[in-house]
């Protein structure tokens, strides 16, 4: 076994698996630092999943599937910006409902659609985001080290993949060197000071959740196109909550999101190579425990031993005027 | 008022109709769902077929969480449905509960071979032998020596499946490496196709050119995987040869439909109180050979093949069973 070769497929791996974690964790940190606590990222996801794979089968272009996901996405977001936002409604309650709904309904429309039980048809061709070589890698395969390192790691992901390690530092660009950015993270903390400078607050909250549709609607299209071809019930397979908990482990910062995404990811490439860690480490470690490392970390975090992780201040709370 | 009476006297006069009418057989999915092309939609298949040919209708439904479990059985068997038809070793504890408090119902239960009661019919497959046979021909279409098995949700009976597995590819060749992963430990492991095709990956990137899943729909990522990278697949329950042609090299089929095909035909009647189990001599499961993987089978793996099952039936070669010792011989989970 080359040990070099083995990384390079494992980092390939947690690549691809940290993906979707990261831009449903990017998703719900615009949402979380206006504010809005947001539990249907899953719920959002799936829908996503479920339209750009259905659009994408029925128009043979995955361009117009990947829109039409962020739109799906988009509409749920709406709806939970209206319950929580407009309607001051239990913001948890809300993105529960919205995860019910999207785990129905999509089974529900791809049953209606396609008659093929709640999938839609496999995709092919021009209906599926394809791996992207970048330049020169065909060039530089055979250099050794770097060669292996640019071709099969860094090149050769779908162009979902390099929107996602891009919008990383956009975030945090926008979140914290642009003025929208700064009311965004103010109306988290204190939306009544926001209010007092003459900013709608409600406005910047629709924003935040408008964002979050949208890379919601990433992550979704990238699930079912991208590493799949076609919608398969349930697929978002708790990614939404995993998002959720490394949202958490990265204390509401973007650079921290990508580095416990790929963290995440790389446990969940670890679970598939039990043999990769044997070799290592020279004890059988059962699968089980890889897959539930995160969420234990994230149990660790909150319960303050790795410094503590403190929510914006005005998470979870509707915004009210006048008292 | 009257218009009001009307309809509450019409509506209770439907429901007492419907009560009546009720010898309907009805069917309970299991989590994977009705149509996860495998285990649950081999079920529908069986069910439809005795609808369509009879005429008659039953009721279903798809569980969503582990606790419908029971509610679905006492649902169903308040409304007199005859016979309750199960899907799944999950519903096990559900059914030893419910059962004794409705004696005059009849419970089918598929996948299930250990719980006693008079008015249950326990069916169960012998799915070690159907997946020797499929070992047999991963190993015999390996060119690397080296095939992979993807499981569902890490629960004995998914062992049960690779371990017959291992023990065929071990019989054609000795030295054959056999790479087994399991998807997860929650029900989600039945449906998380993107986790499939990491583990398809992770296997070929082992060395693995022949990928057997046993996994509901996690399944339909790894043998779209296995397309993509130009490996050969092994579809499981039903036929999923079709879904990549020439690219899926066999199903195991665990003839699910004909036991729901039975049971329903049997009616009321269906025979309680013990446990069948079906295997290759009762064609309760098998290897699936069609127009879409006629390319990929010669004559001289379908011979060895035949003449594998032959034995099986005869007695002549027995096939380890993971339930005997809860391990398996030759393959280590």
């Amino acid at each position: 076994m080359d040990i070099y070769l083995t990384l390079i497929q494992l980092l390939d791996s947690t690549v691809r698996l940290a993906t979707p974690l990261l831009l449903a964790c990017l998703a719900g940190l615009y949402s979380e630092r206006a504010g809005i606590f947001d539990i249907g990222l899953e719920g959002k996801m799936l829908a996503a999943a479920f339209f750009s794979a259905a659009i994408a089968a029925m128009t043979g272009s995955v361009w117009i599937g990947l829109l039409a996901g962020i739109a799906a996405s988009l509409v749920l977001s709406a709806i939970h910006g209206i319950a929580s936002i407009t309607f001051r409604g239990n913001q948890l309650i809300s993105g529960v409902a919205i995860n019910f709904l999207a785990a129905g309904m999509t089974v529900l429309i791809a049953q209606a659609w396609f008659r093929q039980g709640g999938r839609t048809p496999s995709l092919i061709g021009k209906a599926r985001f394809e791996p992207i070589t970048l330049p020169f890698a065909e060039a530089v395969q055979d250099v050794p080290f770097i060669g292996p390192l640019y071709y099969e790691l860094i090149s050769g992901h779908s162009i979902l993949v390099y929107v996602a390690f891009a919008a990383v530092p956009l975030t945090w660009w926008v979140l914290f060197r642009t003025r929208f950015g700064l009311r965004l993270r103010a109306v988290g903390e204190n939306p009544a000071a926001v209010d007092t400078a003459g900013v709608s607050v409600v406005g910047l909250r629709f924003a935040a959740v408008a964002i979050c549709g949208v890379l919601c609607g990433i992550a979704g299209a990238y699930l079912s196109t991208a590493l799949q071809a076609g919608f398969v019930k349930d697929m978002a397979a708790g990614r939404g909550f995993i998002a959720l908990a490394a949202l958490i482990f990265a204390k509401w910062r973007p650079w921290h999101a990508l580095y416990a995404t790929l963290l995440f990811g790389l446990f969940g490439a670890l679970e598939t190579r039990p043999d990769v860690i044997e070799a290592v480490s020279g004890i059988k470690v059962q699968g089980q425990l890889l897959a539930a490392l995160p969420y234990l970390m994230t149990v660790i975090i909150l319960a303050g031993f790795v410094g503590k992780a403190i929510p914006p201040r005005a998470g979870g709370e509707p915004y009210v005027k006048e008292r | 008022m009257t218009l009001m009476t009307k309809f509450l006297g019409a509506a209770a006069a439907a429901a007492l109709g419907t009560g009546a009418a009720l010898a309907e057989p009805a069917l309970i999915f299991d989590l994977g769902g009705k149509f996860d092309k495998s285990f649950n939609e081999a079920a529908f298949t069986g069910a439809q077929r005795w609808a369509e040919e009879t005429g008659e209708t039953f009721r279903e439904i798809e569980l969503q969480s582990e606790a419908q479990r029971e509610q679905a059985l006492r649902r169903f068997a308040e409304a007199g449905s005859n016979p309750i038809i199960t899907m799944g070793f999950g519903m096990a504890d559900p059914l030893t509960s419910v059962a004794p408090d409705y004696p005059d119902t009849k419970f089918v239960v598929i996948d299930v071979t250990w719980i006693e009661g008079e008015n249950i019919s326990q069916i169960g497959f012998a799915e070690h032998e159907g997946s020797y046979l499929v070992g047999m021909m991963a190993a015999m279409a390996s060119k690397t020596g080296t095939v992979g098995f993807v499981g569902g949700m890490d629960v004995p009976l998914i062992r049960h499946f690779g371990c017959g597995y291992a023990q065929g590819v071990k019989a054609v060749n000795p030295d054959a490496k056999v790479i087994a992963n399991m998807t997860g430990t929650t029900p989600a492991a039945w449906n998380d196709p993107v986790k499939g095709s990491e583990l398809t990956k992770a296997q070929i990137s082992q060395g693995a050119d022949v990928v057997y899943a046993a996994a509901g729909g996690t399944g339909v990522g790894v043998l779209q995987t296995a397309a993509d990278e130009n490996i050969l697949s092994i579809g499981v329950d039903s036929n999923q040869n079709y879904m990549h042609p020439g690219k899926v090299l066999t199903s195991m089929l665990k003839r699910v439909d004909v036991a729901v095909f039975d049971a329903m035909k049997a009616g009321a009647d269906v025979k309680t109180g013990g446990v069948i189990t079906l295997g290759l001599a009762e064609d309760g499961v098998g290897y699936a050979l069609d127009e879409h993987n006629a390319a990929l089978v010669n004559d001289e793996m379908k011979a060895a093949i035949d003449a594998a099952r032959e034995k099986i039936i005869s007695g002549e070669l027995e096939v380890a069973s993971y339930y005997t010792n809860d391990s398996c011989p030759v393959l280590d989970f």
